[in-house]
């Protein structure tokens, strides 16, 4: 009798806890590339998500985030049709989103027609996202494009020697802000970019652009990524090219340096600069890609976690913090979370990372070269660690908004 | 081939000669289910809730509107034209130069009722010239045509940072405000897309039938006929030409309103091809083709990665599930999914008389 009886207490509180369970979620969209050129980079960066589900939890005090996937293929109308999927169908609270440049500098103005709404960019790194204009419920924490190229100008003149350079990018506003970065310190350095070449994202086709290329360099930069970066790669193989190189933040990732075939070892020795290093010392990053690692069978996932799954694993961490910090109150416009979330100071793998005053992240920046292993496999090797590094490149504010926004053509190559 | 079959319409022989004349003009005032659909597309604000009213109903009118475009060159005029999505994003693309925008160093700042006018009348002779020189050719050649200048313009806006800026796109599109509404808040901006896919289904079917669709139907079948009895069939045609980028530069508009943003991603081939299929699988024999096709396609395109990721697999396929849908539907149905009802439909009614196949072996 007492055991019936037990039994039915139990089933019954099993069942209301079922009931109170099922209201108290708290539900967030993620979007990222799983289509196109950057399909790479977009399940990697999923699986630096993952890796953080794993190692915080899915829980907020008694509730639980349940969160929803769409896919986008770093086009702008991509990143704002999954986005607004997610709100209208799935009736998202939080957005964590998006992964690509030109799609966060959309999905930052459509946060703005859902002021009550909370928006954490995934991994985007547009200078204008947070420089320009930004949205109030934007948050991001990952470092923009220019700020993950702080370090690279001077090691490249001071330590490389090199005095002359052209570049090869991606005709994008990440990719801008990328060049916008190695440039004013390189130049102001007393180097000089020679030519700059822009391709479509999408590129397939690269010979005329490796017959453009000009001789009388001492460096190529390449600010390339996903698909585009392993096609030029192999053309630039197959035509022979022997420059030196230098990489930006995606190209000189374990999206690049783990692709397929030969062609990826045209970049041993190259120097890069991201916010990250594969073989960083710190404990909290060895402790990141032992948590990656382990979330995954060794041929589903990278080596060692690319810039996109650290950069998914800083903002969903970010974000479940700051939810526990105000024990998952949305209450009020989502208010306290926005508080807490623009306060939050965060121990990301790469580094302590804290918010400015638009919601932009300032954190740690690497140097690196790649190495070879000796397996076969290719790691960036960390030359210089450059903490502290904000929105504004350590320029004075004034100076850094003369200098206009990145773009083709701007920043000249000169001292600011 | 399909895409070249004779759009008929077959009166009831039984009816007297004025319900016969009421019925050559609009056949569908005799139909209930049109009716009905009808109804339901006005009522849907009372159903459908703002995701499934702007997401997948406004949407699919739009995208019905450009396609019904495309259904207009190729079903009547035997053109298969691949730049109509090109005609919608280059007036979308106005909308956004000439109106109000986030990228104030770009947009001239008019108001709605300046800039969209513009916009049409652009995009017009924007798809004008382009059927002018599409009509110099025919069959595949003219479909190579049209899409090279969809191509070209891809290329074009996503790398001139003067006008179109570059892959980033026009953000924050202003949309009409105006009598005390805002019209792209969720229920007013159904209406006014119901409306103008109504209109634009309307003046299809009216033009296929006033003596202009005729003698373009007759340039169709036999353009050296339709010569010798004193047409001119490429003036015909380039008209054609004018009258669908006019209802895709309608499609464009209300697209850039629905986003509030437009970038080269929304012109790209893909979408351009998008916009084919869309006719294809919906059927070009019949106004109502594209219509059905965009709600398939939009459908298909919104729930496919929920529907894999349901059934446990890996949601990264979803492109393949959409594919093989609209592989099914052009396999059993050359027609579209309004063969398919067609051919249903005669097989019904003549079950008794054990009558053949579909039209097409």
């Amino acid at each position: 009798m007492l055991k019936s009886s037990l039994g039915l207490i139990a089933l019954s509180s099993l069942l209301l806890s079922g009931t109170a369970f099922a209201q108290e979620k708290i539900k967030v969209g993620v979007t990222a590339t799983l289509e196109g050129t950057y399909t790479v980079l977009g399940e990697d960066g999923m699986r630096g998500h993952q890796t953080a589900l794993n190692v915080l939890g899915k829980k907020i005090g008694d509730k639980e985030l349940e969160f929803i996937v769409a896919s986008t293929d770093a086009t702008p109308d991509s990143a704002v049709r999954a986005v607004r999927k997610l709100i209208e169908q799935d009736k998202v609270q939080i957005l964590l989103s998006p992964l690509s440049g030109d799609e966060g500098i959309a999905v930052k103005n459509f946060a703005k027609t859902h002021p009550e709404l909370t928006f954490v960019n995934a991994a985007s790194g547009a200078q204008e996202t947070t420089y320009v204009d930004p949205a109030p419920n934007f948050f991001r924490y990952n470092m923009d494009g220019a700020q993950w190229q702080v370090g690279l100008g001077k090691y490249a003149y001071e330590t490389k020697g090199y005095r002359k350079i052209a570049t090869v990018g991606e005709d994008y506003s990440f990719i801008y802000t990328q060049v916008f970065g190695l440039v004013l310190e390189f130049c102001g350095a007393g180097g000089q970019v020679t030519n700059r070449q822009w391709v479509p994202l999408g590129t397939k086709d690269f010979a005329s652009v490796i017959a453009a290329l000009p001789d009388d360099v001492d460096a190529i930069y390449l600010g390339l990524g996903g698909a585009d970066a392993v096609n030029f790669l192999n053309q630039y193989q197959q035509a022979g090219g022997k420059a030196h190189l230098m990489g930006g933040s995606i190209m000189i990732d374990q999206t690049i340096l783990s692709s397929k075939g030969s062609a990826k070892n045209a970049l041993i020795g190259t120097i890069a600069a991201s916010g990250q290093a594969d073989t960083w010392e710190d404990p909290g990053w060895q402790k990141f890609v032992k948590a990656y690692q382990d979330s995954f069978p060794e041929s589903k996932r990278f080596p060692s976690p690319s810039l996109l799954a650290t950069n998914y694993y800083g903002s969903t961490m970010a974000l479940i913090l700051a939810l526990r910090q105000v024990n998952g109150d949305l209450s009020n416009n989502q208010a306290k979370l926005k508080d807490a979330l623009a306060k939050i100071e965060i121990d990301a793998p790469n580094g302590k990372i804290k918010l400015d005053a638009n919601r932009q992240a300032i954190g740690t920046n690497f140097v690196t070269e790649v190495v070879d292993d000796g397996k076969g496999a290719l790691f960036s090797k960390v030359v210089k660690v450059i903490p502290n590094v904000n929105q504004t490149l350590g320029y004075d504010p004034a100076v850094f908004a003369k200098i206009g926004l990145p773009s083709r053509t701007v920043p000249e190559c000169k001292k600011y | 081939m399909s895409l070249l079959q004779s759009t008929q319409f077959r009166p009831d022989p039984s009816a007297n000669a004025t319900r016969r004349a009421l019925i050559r003009a609009w056949p569908e005032f005799q139909n209930p289910a049109a009716w009905l659909v009808a109804l339901i597309l006005v009522i849907m604000p009372l159903i459908a809730n703002g995701f499934f009213l702007i997401e997948i109903f406004a949407t699919t009118l739009i995208l019905g509107v450009i396609a019904l475009s495309l259904m207009f060159l190729a079903g009547y005029g035997g053109m298969v034209s691949l730049m109509q999505l090109t005609i919608a994003g280059f007036a979308g693309y106005m909308v956004a130069v000439f109106g109000m925008s986030g990228n104030a160093n770009i947009s001239l700042g008019w108001p709605w009722w300046l800039a969209t006018p513009m916009a049409l009348a652009l995009a017009t002779l924007f798809g004008t010239l382009g059927g002018a020189l599409a009509v110099r050719t025919e069959g595949i050649y003219t479909i190579m045509i049209t899409l090279a200048i969809g191509a070209a313009f891809y290329y074009f806006t996503n790398q001139n940072w003067a006008i179109f800026n570059g892959h980033t796109g026009i953000n924050t599109v202003a949309t009409p405000h105006f009598w005390g509404v805002d019209w792209r808040s969720d229920i007013a901006f159904y209406y006014v897309t119901l409306g103008v896919a109504a209109i634009c289904y309307f003046a299809v079917q009216y033009v296929s039938r006033a003596p202009f669709g005729l003698a373009l139907q007759g340039v169709r079948d036999n353009p050296r006929r339709m010569a010798a009895l004193g047409f001119n069939p490429n003036a015909h045609r380039i008209a054609a030409y004018a009258f669908a980028a006019f209802i895709a530069a309608l499609g464009g508009v209300l697209q850039v309103w629905n986003y509030r943003q437009i970038s080269p991603g929304s012109v790209s081939v893909g979408a351009c091809i998008d916009v084919l299929i869309i006719a294809v699988v919906g059927g070009i024999t019949r106004p109502i083709g594209p219509f059905i096709g965009a709600l398939i396609f939009v459908l298909l395109r919104t729930f496919a990665l929920d529907v894999l990721i349901k059934f446990g697999l890996d949601g990264n396929r979803f492109r393949l599930l959409i594919g093989l849908g609209f592989l099914a539907i052009v396999f059993w149905s050359s027609d579209g999914v309004i063969g398919l009802w067609e051919r249903w439909r005669r097989r019904s009614t003549t079950a008794t008389q054990r009558s053949g196949g579909g039209r097409h072996g």
